[in-house]
């Protein structure tokens, strides 16, 4: 099995118009929007929630026991609604508009580690108890369950925004594209297109478990993405920048404006010049970033639970071994405030966490939903998420990311007698058993005799996850956690994370070049 | 939601945005129901089966345009769905291309069956369905003691679809498609766990191929890459399986979009009736295959399906022209997306193409890797066999390969008579010429 990585899959997703809805507010049922605007800091309560989905406690008590009647050892509910828009200026006017609306709720059943799952877009007593009906049919005993006691757990704040999403219009976003796409066609004369556009996601979230949890929560998403094409002696180059997180519209500041507009023109210009390294295994110097990509590949797919429950992980039998320096150490963390991968609560309804996968080069923590928690007896990892109320959640990397560790970049770059500086990234994948990853280098430098000389661009890096952690043998003190909007797909699944890295040095892996 | 339920609440809801302000406006609607098992240990690991509805409002108006979806279908909620998506789009700029496609490119006659329904489906039950899985389990972890784990899929998806264009069109399409196959992972000497997988997408249940086969093939792919290491760095001769090839027919696909040559970021700009690949690249967009996974009438811009030639002998004959970048060019629309892609097939089976490699590198599948529409430039991770003289010598992995589009097509020497079926991509093996792999 492969797991991929794409920054771009919501863009993509943008314009063959599948996601994007409504471009002016005003169309949520019940109280929601005035709670938010209203109990600035407070926390909603879940009546509003209630309101919202149109159920109330003795529907739920209903559909649980429908769900558990036929043995299931435990069901939850799943309720959503997300709302998606997507701006995109082209050809210097903002000419198309994408919006998505998605309500429904989601029940699982589990019976031991399997499970059964169904989902409906109608919130109605009679469509949640055939949902509930169907997904019951995982186990094949009748059982008869009492009402469950629901209490309702107090979940942090790591994404605090000003205005929900849902509240900005589409004439308060449409200003912001018109100023990058000025300021990029004035940042340099070679630009001869640009593409701009504006993202932003606002779901509502409740979950509720037969073991009686109930939690709820706001998780907004926003983006903005510029393409720039430019063109020297008849040659044409194109590259990209996007800064993304769990931010309200104010993340957008004329500093972070500026940066939109200058750093994809730079970015783009340097690939004029750029070249091809040599084929074959070198030293890899990675910038601190989004190089994070590297250890989203070769190491966080296979630590996800599911995948050594089921033996089928390069990972499966190395819990508490040594796998890396002792300066390594690597977390999958949701609780970093407002960047991409945070959650409050999982998909499961778990509190997040700062997990350690690697902890001063030993091996420590999968990353545990709730089937693989109760089958290694431990607690979950808060790992459990799902694209959305019609898929069943399964382990999920959050935020990913290395330590700082003991070393200078300029010492590392400077210990390179021949390799690349590998600076940004476009995808990766992985094989999860045999190990082998990729991760495709949209643009980097050449190092030559400890200098940074030649850029260069394209080229893909194949290496194996647990040889290229043993061959880590430099981490710097520079840590940057990567801004842009990644992506991570996982069986048809994709769910939004993010990744860091300090520099580091790789002491040998392939790299796709030209010649050898 | 039957066909007429369908089609009243599209007439309703494009009623409702003509009313609203919209001069223009297209709407569809569709229903499917999907079940998915997986299958492991003797036992079902995920049981999924739901419904669902969606639908799609595109606005124009004067010549402002924007492109709604929703699943909540309550009469209430989409009054004030359309409402407001059609006030939205007024803040957008003017953009004279913005406009339905011509009438004229509407299909004439939609009573062509392309048999894309399996009649069948109604009567496939439960059970049918798990002792499928359980017998492709069954024959896969019966294949070799060194297998560790084999999970079973299995998917099937009946949908019906209704679109009603402002301008006069109505389409009405109703599909199955049926998936199925299993995962193996195996065993290894320092500690891998190597894996791979056969599945199979049909339209017909009875096109899927036997459990035994699934079972066994999967156990096969991954029992093969036992030992697997990467060889030199160096030029050898590729070839290609047909199950991996359509990936690098799509460093070409995304360079010869409209949009992409308006964009001005595509490396196919200005070759139009020039040579872009050897003369043995023949690229045929079908849409008319009976059974076909990408057989239609007409695309999502309703223009009529027609078979043509993209690629002759190596030279670039056609664009994938979609009704607005047209319009942007000033060209006549074509398709916006391909259909079914078949090539001409060359006249030997795989095992011959094999027997033609002295050295070179059977490449049985990519891993990761992109490709550059602007300059053509691309480079993929791979995994494949070592052959030399004929005959596979040994499992390789961790290797790459990298180029630009532009040399590598020319680079073709033969095409196999293997097309694989299981795809709308129906690409047969390729052998391809000094071929640059990175590994060691």
């Amino acid at each position: 099995m492969s797991q991929s990585i794409s920054r771009r899959k919501f863009l993509e997703n943008g314009s063959k118009g599948l996601v994007a809805a409504a471009l002016i507010p005003s169309f949520l049922r019940g109280d929601l929007t005035k709670a938010f605007a209203t109990s600035k800091g407070e926390t909603m309560t879940l009546s509003d929630y209630y309101t919202h989905f149109g159920v109330d406690e003795k529907i739920i008590q209903e559909v649980i026991v429908q769900a558990l009647s036929r043995g299931g050892d435990y069901c939850d509910l799943y309720f959503q609604h997300q709302i998606s828009n997507y701006i995109g200026l082209e050809d210097k006017a903002v000419n198309r508009a994408y919006t998505d609306v998605a309500f429904g709720v989601g029940i699982r059943v589990l019976k031991g580690d399997q499970t059964g799952y169904s989902f409906t877009e109608e919130i109605t007593p009679k469509a949640m108890k055939l949902a509930a009906q169907t997904a019951a049919n995982i186990a094949n005993e009748t059982k008869k369950i009492g009402s469950v006691k629901l209490k309702v757990k107090n979940v942090p704040s790591y994404y605090p925004i000003e205005t929900p999403w849902e509240l900005i219009s589409i004439d308060k976003k449409i200003p912001y594209l018109q100023t990058i796409n000025d300021k990029v066609f004035a940042a340099d004369s070679r630009v001869i297109k640009s593409n701009v556009s504006f993202s932003n996601d606002t779901s509502y979230v409740l979950v509720i478990t037969s073991e009686g949890e109930v939690t709820y929560d706001y998780q907004p998403l926003g983006q903005i993405a510029v393409s720039v094409t430019a063109e020297q002696n008849g040659k044409r180059e194109q590259n990209y920048f996007d800064l993304a997180g769990r931010r309200g519209i104010e993340f957008f500041t004329p500093e972070n404006i500026n940066r939109l507009s200058s750093e994809p023109v730079k970015r783009t210009i340097a690939l004029f010049d750029a070249v091809k390294p040599d084929a074959g295994e070198m030293e890899v110097v990675l910038a601190a970033g989004s190089s994070g990509i590297l250890l989203h590949e070769a190491i966080g797919h296979g630590m996800e639970a599911d995948f050594n429950r089921k033996n089928v992980s390069i990972f499966a039998d190395k819990i508490n071994k040594p796998v890396a320096e002792k300066f390594v150490s690597i977390v999958d963390d949701g609780t970093n405030p407002n960047i991409r991968g945070s959650i409050n609560i999982d998909d499961e309804g778990n509190l997040s966490e700062r997990t350690f996968m690697v902890e001063n080069g030993i091996l420590r923590s999968y990353l545990h939903d709730r089937i693989s928690a109760k089958h290694y007896n431990l607690k979950s990892t808060g790992s459990g998420r799902r694209q959305s109320f019609q898929y069943a959640p399964m382990p999920r990397m959050r935020n990913t990311y290395m330590l700082p560790g003991p070393h200078k970049k300029e010492e590392i770059i400077s210990s390179v007698k021949k390799g690349i500086y590998a600076e940004t990234f476009t995808n990766g994948q992985v094989f999860i058993g045999a190990g082998d990853f990729t991760f495709y280098v949209k643009s980097g430098y050449l190092i030559e005799d400890g200098k940074i000389t030649k850029p260069i661009k394209d080229i893909n890096i194949i290496g194996n996850g647990p040889q290229v952690l043993k061959d880590i043998v430099m981490v710097a003190d520079d840590f940057e956690m990567a801004e842009g909007g990644w992506t991570c797909g996982k069986n048809g699944q994709g769910v939004p994370v993010s990744m860091g890295l300090p520099t580091v040095k790789v002491s040998k892996i392939t790299v796709g070049g030209v010649n050898s | 939601m039957n066909n007429k339920e369908r089609l009243e609440l599209a007439n309703w809801a494009m009623k409702h945005a003509l009313k609203s302000g919209a001069n223009e406006s297209v709407v569809s609607i569709y229903n499917s129901r999907d079940i998915e098992i997986e299958y492991r240990e003797k036992k079902i690991e995920k049981l999924q089966e739901s419904t669902q509805s969606g639908l799609n409002l595109q606005v124009y108006t004067n010549n402002k345009y924007s492109n709604h979806s929703t699943n909540d279908l309550r009469k209430d909620s989409l009054t004030k769905f359309i409402e407001e998506a059609v006030a939205g789009t007024k803040y957008l700029t003017e953009d004279q291309f913005r406009s339905l496609v011509d009438p004229k490119y509407y299909p004439k006659d939609l009573g062509k069956d392309l048999k894309l329904r399996d009649g069948g489906y109604e009567k496939i039950d439960s059970a049918d369905r798990v002792k499928l899985v359980s017998e492709v389990e069954k024959a896969a972890m019966a294949a070799s003691d060194q297998i560790i784990s084999a999970t079973a899929g299995y998917y099937d998806s009946y949908y019906e679809t209704t679109r009603v264009h402002s301008n006069g069109f109505v389409g009405e399409n109703k599909g199955t498609t049926f998936s199925a196959g299993a995962e193996v992972t195996v065993k290894d000497k320092d500690g891998g766990r190597p894996e791979d997988y056969c599945y199979v997408t049909t339209r017909f249940r009875n096109e899927i191929p036997s459990a035994e086969y699934l079972g066994k093939e999967a156990a096969r792919r991954a029992l093969r890459k036992i030992g697997q290491k990467k060889i030199e760095s160096g030029k050898y001769q590729m070839l290609v399986e047909n199950r991996a090839s359509s990936r690098l027919l799509g460093v070409f696909s995304g360079a010869m979009t409209a949009r992409s040559i308006q964009q001005k970021s595509s490396f196919l700009d200005g070759m139009l009736g020039k040579k872009i690949a050897s003369e043995k690249l023949t690229v045929i967009d079908d849409p008319f295959i009976v059974k076909g996974l990408g057989s239609r009438l007409y695309d999502n811009d309703g223009i009529a399906a027609q078979k043509r030639v993209m690629i002759e002998k190596g030279i670039l004959k056609n664009y994938f022209v979609d009704n607005y970048y047209g319009k942007k060019l000033g060209w006549e629309p074509t398709t916006a997306s391909p259909a079914n892609i078949i090539l001409e097939y060359g006249s030997k089976s795989f095992d011959q193409l094999l027997k033609e490699v002295q050295k070179g590198i059977l490449v049985t599948g990519f891993l990761g890797g992109n490709s550059n529409s602007t300059t053509g430039d691309f480079s993929f991770g791979l995994i494949g066999m070592l052959v030399e003289n004929g005959e596979i010598v040994k499992p390789v992995n961790e290797m790459n390969i990298s180029g630009n589009a532009k040399e590598v097509w020319n680079q073709l020497v033969e095409l196999g008579n293997d097309p694989y079926l299981y795809s709308s991509y129906r690409v047969p093996s390729m052998l391809f010429e000094g071929i640059q792999f990175s590994g060691l």
